[in-house]
């Protein structure tokens, strides 16, 4: 099954790496991209947002701030915090937020398994 | 017992250089990840020094044109953060991030952006590995890309009293087989280094008491 994937970073780098990641993972699903909260926000409430992949340091709302808004919308999406920001407190806060935590430097192992448990709870929810 | 601003003891100097190691592994880590080759690290140098000490410190068998990444962080110290190359090669760190794919031109537009998210992914690897370690959270600002020579890259940003004295923390990294190098260094300012050698006192007798 297919889903629309929401790519959350203000980096061009970080997007460029993402997106080339899904090609090799997932070529078939599609990908929008967002520099920031706002346009995210935008996006998920066109409302064909399935998942997103969201940054945590960003300019104005960090990745956190934006998937508790997100939550307050999408309950349930499967969405995950990606950062090079390890720390204890930011991973547990994810998880507060029922959100995955994929380290920085993106690997296509991290990724794919995110995307896989992703597109299961999808398949449950349908 | 007041704490003595110009002097580390050897074994908080020891204990800051282990804990600083830990950080930079995982940066080296993160780097090797990014460019597909060996990245070596060089043993941790800690010392309390003046800003132009320092900024000497990193001119030292470079050019004088150096460009970094930045990045501050707070928490119970604050300081900065810095990845720091000679000008020349920044262009080369970016071809071997981005992939030989793309052209030179390509290259040139993204150098910015590549270069500040790279620096953001090492520095965070980096201070967020110390603060898990010292078990105290740190907050980081975005990065920002700043070019100069040594004294540039040191002389502002930092609050402090006495704007002269550093905590400079810096590693040597090069990577294999492609000619890159370039260093990792953390400069904290003096009230930071009385809440460092409080942490880390903390942190060594912690260790004693497992």
């Amino acid at each position: 099954m297919q889903h629309q994937v929401l790519i959350v970073d203000d980096s061009k780098l970080a997007r460029m790496v993402m997106a080339s990641a899904f090609r090799r993972l997932r070529p078939d699903w599609s990908l929008t991209e967002a520099v920031n909260a706002k346009e995210a926000l935008e996006a998920i409430s066109g409302g064909s947002v399935d998942i997103a992949l969201v940054d945590f340091n960003m300019p104005g709302t960090d990745g956190l701030e934006l998937i508790s808004r997100i939550r307050s919308v999408s309950p349930h999406m499967p969405v995950a915090v990606v950062s090079a920001n390890v720390q204890d407190e930011i991973i547990s806060r994810a998880r507060e937020l029922n959100a995955a935590f994929v380290a920085k430097p993106l690997t296509d192992e991290a990724l794919g398994a995110f995307l896989s448990g992703a597109a299961l709870r999808l398949r449950k929810k349908a | 017992m007041i704490a003595d601003l110009s002097e580390l003891s050897e074994v908080e100097r020891d204990a800051i250089s282990e804990i600083a190691n830990m950080g930079v592994s995982r940066a080296a880590a993160s780097l090797r990840q990014m460019v597909g080759e060996q990245v070596l690290l060089s043993v941790p140098t800690v010392r309390i020094v003046s800003r132009k000490e320092a900024a000497e410190r990193v001119e030292l068998g470079n050019s004088h044109r150096l460009v970094a990444v930045q990045q501050s962080f707070e928490g119970p110290f604050a300081g900065r953060a810095l990845l720091i190359f000679p000008e020349g090669q920044s262009l080369e760190l970016v071809r071997s991030i981005v992939g030989p794919e793309h052209s030179l031109e390509d290259i040139i537009d993204l150098e910015q952006e590549a270069l500040a998210e790279t620096g953001n992914i090492i520095l965070n690897s980096c201070l967020a590995t110390i603060a898990n370690v010292l078990q105290k959270p740190m907050r980081m600002s975005l990065p920002s890309v700043i070019r100069g020579d040594g004294a540039t890259m040191f002389a502002t940003g930092v609050r402090n009293r006495d704007p002269n004295l550093v905590l400079f923390l810096y590693i040597d990294f090069t990577i294999k087989s492609r000619d890159i190098r370039g260093f990792i260094a953390l400069l904290l300012d003096l009230p930071s280094i009385v809440a460092l050698k409080e942490i880390v006192r903390d942190f060594i007798d912690g260790i004693d008491r497992q």
